[in-house]
């Protein structure tokens, strides 16, 4: 086939691009060559809209071992042992394919971890769906849901929290993003980066087949009405395989053979070579007819877009080629020498003893294009005045009851039963808290991991919401009692092409920067998916934030549940009463409008801070952030979970109970506290001059206010755990 | 005591078996599935996950694999063989448990806490065992056990049957029966009682920061058992 402009186009290049591959080469590309530049050139691999924002991030830290740049981040936990882990996307083939796509998510995403020697502990997910009432919403969400604990349960990694939303603008655009944690030995971490010359280049496991081709463009478009027609970019996971590829990767990094390794994720075979010989400052030389390939006559074209599965890519120390493949033989897995690293600095395909691709490394990295897009900045929205007589008329029992069951606040067993969360035999707080919490097997530590995202913040004011996710994520992460360490960030947005659309990312990426930096929370890695858009509508802003902390003595891991009759409950930080873009002005008041709660970084920090010392001395006994819902939903949790009630004092000053009781001011987490801590606990929250409510007392069987509410917990209970049940079955 | 968990291509709970074994006090070893031979032991466990990925059908190629017939002998002479999860369908797949298990009922997979009653305690495994019901842990897609009536009623009248999924007082009725099994049947015995299926997981209740303590009864009971 001829290379013309309409044949670059098809490939989604620019036409402006094309000219500039052709000026870079001085000659026409091949089409194979055209097929290795638009794999490489497009959004998901080049990150060309969004590199010059995410340098501005905050990634260095004390605890920081590798920030992003590599498959993965890490940080040390102390005692040799570090954390690898990231947030990744897959969500325009999950809304293609909803099962495959998911699980070759989570596919993915752990051989990320395990590319760098970390054996996988802990996955996680968010997911965003469209409207329930969407016709798409309920297959999708069962397709999703089966795809992640098909691959997760199969791998026998645990996956112990989310977070599933519910919103129109995903109508058209699903958003599945998955989260891996893996440990390591920081004295045994594995890069990507190709060293020395002539050294063997090793493909293993899976066999090359047809599936994924265009699969990393197809992540670079819109969608429209013919977006079934894509199927076929969909990748085909196989668990089973990846199992045995962790485990063989696992057994042949116990020694030195391994010079350097990488995943074939997106662009397969492409991005993993260039990559490796890119960030090594070689060349590469792959002669084709050696790759394993599962069909008869795949052509170079096919074999180097293809996006099968399960397959890593090695640079191996010379001589230990025998060594290597008896492992992988062990494994029943294929091993394939298919070339060598060069000094040419270019990538050099050979096919049938002729050779089929010649391109210098460095256009197709460094020189892959980087735009520098039209942005527009959000302005902050008026505060509403509400009408507070309004409120009158509706009963705080009857609010809080509709809030509970409200699709994005219910309860997501349904969900999370059908993901294995306890084997490894580590997980100590499953999902439904908080946060996720496993054990470092055979040690004291635990790690605790938390996926946020608030996309109606977001799409308010960018800003402010880039903000809040970072602050909501550090806050679950206290709640449990772990120390906030670092991030992951996976940054969906609808078109960059659009000013609105790519001003909505560059202002969440300030405020995520802001945040991490204030907090001392950095990133280490992470993930942008643009162009979810389906027919010119694109989502809301959905950063996403995958938060990981350490609690030295698992012993002093904090749960949400009330433990104890006649302990007291506090609010600590201050109730405001902010209900723009609350659960309470949405579900109730059919209010859309208004700016999110404002984000005060010294506060979050200062109360979270008093929060931990609290939990280190071991003078709380239960604690839950306060976030969507306000006060009185975070209380009804605490009580489902304990099975206990609550009588709530009659607060002083309280200039308007709606407004105290769903208000979604941030900074602010509810406490148990054995009345024998009491005063202690009240030193150190004068200590550190932070404001706190005296709420009420753990009692009973019901939450009680006044005469307003009297609730038993087995009604709020039913209010809270079956909306998702029943939604799934009707 | 001397244990041996067989670890095939896909097994995932292998570890957490090991694991357990050791801390109450087995003297474990890992066996590989392509080995002919089973190093000397006194109680072989087949773990929990996806051997060969479950094509085919859950624990049929493992069923088949070069290991399995030291296993199989070793089950005849009188061993005690232990099958948890992906190892009871193993066990089904080898013939030497009766019957199968289908899909669950919901056509979920179901990872949950449940409560079991112990309905036999004739045998090796639960002989003295302190309590009747036990709280333990099911992670599985195909847990639904099913046999014929014949089957059924030669379990019934061996006292094959050994577990049944009940509620906290020990009530087995259709609500306390996660994955629709046939007679809330969790676990069953061979004829002789030596070889245990069941598909909850003890190794996962070992320690009160666990889902829950259960498990260790378990593992206690057959150390005490082989004294």
């Amino acid at each position: 086939m001829e290379v013309t402009e309409a044949v670059a186009i098809d490939h989604g290049l620019k036409k402006e691009e094309f000219s500039k591959i052709c000026e870079l080469l001085n000659r026409t590309p091949n089409l194979t060559e055209l097929a290795i530049f638009s794999a490489m050139w497009n959004e998901h691999c080049s990150y060309k809209s969004s590199r010059k924002h995410l340098k501005k991030m905050h990634t260095k830290g004390k605890q920081v071992i590798q920030g992003p740049g590599e498959n993965a981040g890490v940080i040390d936990i102390g005692d040799d042992d570090a954390i690898v882990f990231k947030i990744e996307s897959h969500n325009h083939p999950s809304f293609i394919e909803p099962y495959q796509g998911a699980a070759t998510g989570v596919g993915g995403i752990m051989r990320d971890v395990f590319t760098m020697g970390a054996r996988p502990i802990a996955n996680l997910n968010s997911i965003h769906f469209g409207s329930p009432q969407h016709k798409k919403t309920r297959n999708l969400l069962r397709g999703v849901v089966k795809g992640i604990g098909g691959y997760g349960n199969c791998i026998g990694v645990p996956t112990i929290a989310g977070q599933t939303t519910f919103d129109e603008s995903y109508n058209g655009n699903i958003l599945v993003n998955a989260m891996t944690l893996g440990l390591v030995n920081k004295n045994k971490i594995f890069y990507s980066k190709a060293a020395g010359l002539d050294k063997p280049v090793i493909y293993v496991g899976s066999k090359t087949g047809r599936d994924g081709i265009h699969g990393a463009s197809m992540a670079s478009a819109t969608f429209d009405d013919k977006i079934e027609e894509k199927k076929p970019t969909v990748q085909v996971g196989d668990p089973f395989t990846e199992k045995l590829l962790l485990e063989a990767c696992l057994e042949l990094m116990t020694d030195n053979s391994i010079i350097a390794i990488q995943d074939m994720g997106a662009a397969g075979l492409t991005s993993s070579s260039v990559e490796m010989a890119s960030k090594g400052n070689l060349g590469i030389e792959l002669n084709l007819s050696e790759v394993p390939c599962r069909e008869e006559k795949m052509t170079p074209y096919e074999i180097m877009l293809s996006e099968s599965q399960e397959r890593m890519l090695i640079v191996l120390e010379k001589g230990k080629e025998e060594h290597a493949k008896k492992i992988f033989d062990k494994w029943n897995l294929d091993f394939a020498i298919i070339g060598k690293t060069t000094n040419s600095k270019k990538i050099e395909l050979i096919f049938d003893n002729k050779k089929v691709a010649e391109i210098p490394i460095d256009l197709l990295a460094e020189n892959a294009p980087i735009y520098d897009r039209p942005w527009k900045k959000t302005k902050l929205p008026q505060k509403l005045k509400f009408d507070k007589d309004e409120f009158k008329s509706l009963k705080l029992s009857d609010c809080l009851k509709k809030i509970l069951s409200n699709s994005n606040i219910s309860d997501k067993k349904w969900i999370w039963d059908q993901y294995d969360h306890t084997v490894m035999g580590d997980t100590i707080q499953k999902p439904g808290g908080d946060a996720g919490v496993v054990r470092v097997h055979g040690t004291n530590k635990a790690v605790a991991a938390s996926v946020d995202s608030s996309a109606l913040y977001c799409f308010s004011h960018p800003l402010t919401g880039g903000k809040q996710i970072v602050c909501e994520s550090y806050r679950n992460l206290i709640s449990v009692g772990a120390k906030p360490i670092a991030i992951t960030n996976c940054l969906n947005f609808g078109n960059p092409e659009k000013e609105k659309n790519m001003g909505e990312f560059v202002e969440c990426v300030e405020g995520i920067t802001d945040a991490s930096k204030y907090l001392d929370f950095p990133v280490v890695s992470g993930n942008v998916s643009f162009y979810n858009e389906t027919k010119d509508k694109g989502i809301k802003p959905t950063p996403t934030i995958g938060g990981v902390g350490l609690i030295s003595d698992y012993q002093q891991m904090l749960t949400m549940d009330f433990k104890t009759e006649g302990n007291l409950v506090y609010v600590i930080g201050k109730t405001d009463g902010h209900l723009d873009q609350s659960i309470f002005a949405r579900e109730l008041l059919n209010e859309k409008k208004g700016p999110p709660p404002t984000v005060n970084l010294f506060n979050e920090k200062n109360i979270g801070e008093t929060v931990l010392d609290l939990s280190r001395k071991n003078l709380i006994v239960s604690c839950h952030d306060v976030s969507l819902g306000g006060i009185l939903t975070a209380l009804s949790k605490m009580c489902i979970k304990g099975k206990k009630g609550i009588k709530i004092n009659s607060l002083k000053g309280l200039t308007n109970k709606y407004e105290y009781f769903f208000g979604e001011d941030q900074a602010r987490y509810i406490v148990e506290i054995p009345k024998a801590s009491l005063k202690k606990v009240n030193d150190i929250l004068n200590k550190y001059s932070v404001h706190f409510d005296e709420l009420g007392t753990v009692n009973g069987q019901s939450i009680i206010y006044k005469d307003d509410i009297n609730l038993p917990i087995e009604e709020l209970a039913d209010a809270h755990k079956y909306w998702l049940k029943k939604y799934m079955d009707s | 005591m001397r244990s041996s968990v067989i670890i095939f291509p896909g097994s995932n709970c292998d570890r957490d078996m090991d694991v357990a074994l050791k801390k109450f006090g087995f003297k474990n070893q890992m066996v590989w599935h392509n080995d002919q031979y089973i190093p000397k032991s006194d109680l072989i466990v087949l773990p929990g996950g996806f051997s060969y990925g479950d094509y085919l059908r859950c624990g049929s190629i493992a069923s088949k694999s070069k290991i399995i017939k030291s296993v199989i002998d070793f089950a005849n002479s009188g061993g005690l063989v232990l099958g948890i999860c992906n190892g009871f369908q193993i066990l089904t797949e080898t013939g030497l448990l009766n019957g199968i298990l289908q899909q669950n009922k919901f056509l979920n997979f179901i990872c949950s806490n449940v409560y079991v009653k112990v309905k036999d305690k004739q045998n090796k495994y639960f002989k003295d065992l302190k309590k009747d019901v036990l709280e333990l842990h099911i992670a599985h897609n195909e847990g639904n056990y099913f046999c014929s009536d014949d089957e059924l009623k030669s379990l019934e009248d061996n006292n094959q049957i050994a577990v049944t999924y009940c509620g906290v007082d020990g009530t087995e009725n259709e609500k306390t029966n996660p994955n629709g099994a046939i007679k809330n049947i969790a676990g069953i015995f061979n004829k002789n009682k030596n070889v245990l299926g069941m598909m909850p997981h003890p190794e996962r209740m070992i320690d009160k920061y666990l889902s829950g303590e259960d498990g260790s009864l378990f593992f206690k009971n057959i150390l005490d058992n082989f004294k």
